[in-house]
């Protein structure tokens, strides 16, 4: 990560005066807070609102949050959603239309003021995906201005992962356990505070008034210790050029099994935070004269998502799930130059029946190398 | 800049063309963006309809008309029903146009050949009429248009009288109950590719219709010698979004919205027949 000042170390005691400082900054704040048995970004005001002391069990189909004896707020690795519905909001208005007084027709866009939101505790997957969304509705053709002007106000405090669940492979696909981009500012914690490294002007301008010694030699050595044992503690793995061994599967055996699995639900899309499928709809008010087109999440795994000409097209949960797979993983990188997938596992723990999509690829892969031999 | 809020435009008519098929000509209400509107035959727009919702259409009108845009639009559902009733002096939503059109620079100086089927395809029937007003810019024209029953055809004396030009042959067939009032051929249009008559070195092949029929018809011209980068293709997905971010017509690594509605056939030809995609 390119960083614009040295080092500084903050201490678990100050945490509470860094919140309070961007609030003073007029941030929004939000940040993680145990809620709904998982974690959820929320507006964050005190330090005790944090996950203090809690760690993520996560495994194909669970997800359960636990009170340890250890003294830190970002132990665990993830939640259900973090920065995706803040950016690409699961619902969102595109425009209006109405009638004026003349029955002429006549079409607006509303507009909302936003506030600058700081957002503490996002991961190394996350920005990853980030960094995939932005290409997505910002670069391409089309800019989305909605997508655009939430974007536009976030500011990152980022979190070096230390304890990832068994579900995260982030550092197979590249994109984690350490923050590479994106943040403004990226915090490693330790048993007494956190290394803050300090990546964009915005956010040395802040800290400035926080007057923190530097990190010392031994944060650092800390600090790297503690990256390389997250990495180790990875067992799940996706191949780096699964996207050329998976390319020729659209026949195989492996989508009639998982056909019988998967329910169709959506859930791993929901939680994908880089899955952009949206819907629209007309909405009308009480006296059905204004008229809203509403934006709203969708997912390939909706048998709508393929409906025309009266028929569905992927009427059958198996070219769904395929539908799914060979995008996110295969398709994409000609895209994006890059996998749809960051290895956040959200997938993998938010199924209800518990498909492991490592798995999957795994066996797809093993499927191509058998019919080469 | 909203690419998602459409624009006002008036409806200037609203031609009957069976009872099912309609044609709506259309004009902005802002004149400047009238003339500053260009489009490329089999591109489409979004059109909205007050209330009800919004649906991809394709532009039949000649692009060079600076005058009017046109659409004819078969009712099958919601919107397009609704759409129906629209009168003269109504106003509608519309952006675009929307996505890759016919490559119609690239077939100047070739034979051109046309096939089509279901319910009279109308992007088609409008590169019909473009290459019939500039006939001396191309080769010859084969028309084929496959149909379930004669009533289906609509312009049908459109097509007598294009069958009176020269270098146009129009190969027309019905496959259900064809009535004594049908001169053509019973049975699949796909049956008669044999008896095009073009040059399979100078030719460019535009279709658009069910995937059953187009899949029946790529075999035979690719057998004539035809290559596959002269061989398109329009494809129709679900949409919603028309700028290639909603993901509803995602084909393989295509938005049929923005890299088509139009292929050639080399481009997609690994998914197109597999079913599910
Ligand atoms: C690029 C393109 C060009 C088209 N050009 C024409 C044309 O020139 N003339 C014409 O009559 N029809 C055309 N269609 C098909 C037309 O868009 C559908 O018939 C129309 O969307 C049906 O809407 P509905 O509400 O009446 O039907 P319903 O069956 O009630 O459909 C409900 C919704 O499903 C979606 N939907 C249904 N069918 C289609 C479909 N075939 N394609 C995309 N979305 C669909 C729409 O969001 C629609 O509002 C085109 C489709 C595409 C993709
Ligand atoms: S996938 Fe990597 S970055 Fe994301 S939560 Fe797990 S360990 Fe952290
Ligand atoms: S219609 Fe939305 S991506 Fe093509």
């Amino acid at each position: 990560m390119e960083t614009i000042d040295d080092a500084l170390f903050l201490p678990h005691s100050q945490l509470q005066s860094f919140i309070d400082l961007l609030w003073r900054k007029s941030y929004e704040v939000i940040g993680p807070h145990v809620s709904q048995n998982t974690i959820e970004y929320l507006p964050l005001h005190q330090v005790d609102e944090l996950p203090f002391a809690y760690r993520d069990k996560q495994e194909p189909g669970r997800y359960h949050l636990v009170k340890t004896s250890h003294e830190r707020y970002f132990a665990w690795a993830n939640g259900a959603q973090a920065l995706k519905p803040m950016t690409f909001k699961a619902s969102q208005t595109l425009w209006q239309a109405h009638k004026n007084a003349n029955q002429e027709l006549e079409f607006s866009t509303p507009s909302s003021p936003l506030l600058n939101t700081a957002v503490i505790g996002v991961r190394a997957c996350d920005l990853a995906a980030l960094a995939i969304q932005d290409q997505h509705f910002l670069q391409g053709d089309y800019v989305d201005p909605f997508y655009q002007s939430q974007r536009q106000h976030l500011f990152l405090v980022a979190v070096n992962c230390s304890h990832p669940a068994s579900t995260c492979f982030c550092a197979s696909t590249g994109d984690g356990p350490h923050v590479e981009k994106n943040a403004d500012i990226v915090l490693t914690e330790l048993d007494d505070g956190f290394v803050v490294e300090i990546t964009s002007q915005t956010a040395k301008d802040i800290m400035s008034e926080l007057l923190l010694e530097p990190a010392q030699a031994q944060h650092w050595q800390q600090k790297s210790q503690q990256l390389q044992q997250a990495c180790q503690a990875q067992t799940r793995s996706i191949s780096k050029k699964a996207h050329v061994q998976i390319s020729n599967k659209n026949k195989s055996q492996v989508w009639e099994t998982l056909g019988r699995q998967c329910l169709a639900c959506g859930n791993c899309t929901a939680v994908c935070p880089t899955c952009f499928c949206h819907q629209q709809q007309t909405e009308a008010d009480l006296s059905n004269t204004l008229i809203s087109q509403l934006r709203l999440w969708d997912s390939c795994f909706n048998a709508d998502h393929s409906y025309f000409h009266g028929t569905v097209v992927r009427a059958e949960t198996k070219f769904r799930y395929r539908q799914w797979l060979t995008h996110k993983f295969s398709t994409w990188v000609e895209q994006f130059a890059r996998s749809g997938c960051v290895g956040c596992g959200r997938c993998i723990s938010w199924c209800p029946v518990g498909i492991d999509v490592t798995a999957v690829i795994a066996d797809l892969i093993k499927e191509a190398c058998d019919e080469s031999l | 800049m909203n690419p998602y809020e459409p624009q006002v435009v008036d409806v200037i008519q609203n031609i009957e063309e069976t009872p099912t098929i309609y044609t709506l000509r259309l004009r902005f209400r802002d004149k400047a963006r009238q003339q500053a509107y260009r489009f490329a035959p089999g591109q489409f727009n979004m059109l909205y309809l007050y209330g009800v919702g919004e649906i991809p259409i394709s532009i039949v009108s000649d692009p060079a008309d600076e005058f009017v845009i046109d659409h004819t639009i078969r009712s099958v559902g919601r919107v397009t029903k609704a759409m129906s009733k629209l009168k003269a002096g109504d106003q509608i939503g519309l952006r675009g146009p929307f996505g890759r059109g016919w490559p119609l620079q690239h077939a100047l100086g070739k034979d051109v050949i046309l096939v089509t089927g279901g319910l009279g395809c109308a992007p088609v029937v409008s590169v019909i009429r473009y290459v019939i007003r500039r006939r001396d810019l191309f080769g010859r024209l084969v028309i084929m248009q496959g149909v379930k029953h004669a009533d289906d055809l609509i312009w049908r004396d459109q097509y007598e009288q294009w069958e009176t030009l020269h270098d146009t042959q129009v190969i027309l067939a019905a496959s259900e109950q064809p009535s004594a009032q049908w001169p053509w051929h019973s049975g699949h249009v796909t049956d008669l590719m044999h008896t095009a008559v073009f040059n399979p070195n100078n030719a460019i092949a535009m279709m658009c219709g069910p995937e059953a029929m187009m899949n029946a018809a790529i075999d035979p011209l690719l057998r004539e010698g035809l290559n596959e980068h002269d061989l398109w293709l329009s494809m129709e997905r679900n949409m919603h979004c028309a700028i290639g971010l909603c993901g509803h017509c995602q084909y393989g690594a295509n938005f049929i919205c923005k890299q088509g509605p139009v292929f050639p056939f080399a481009e997609i030809k690994t998914l197109f027949g597999e079913k599910g995609f």
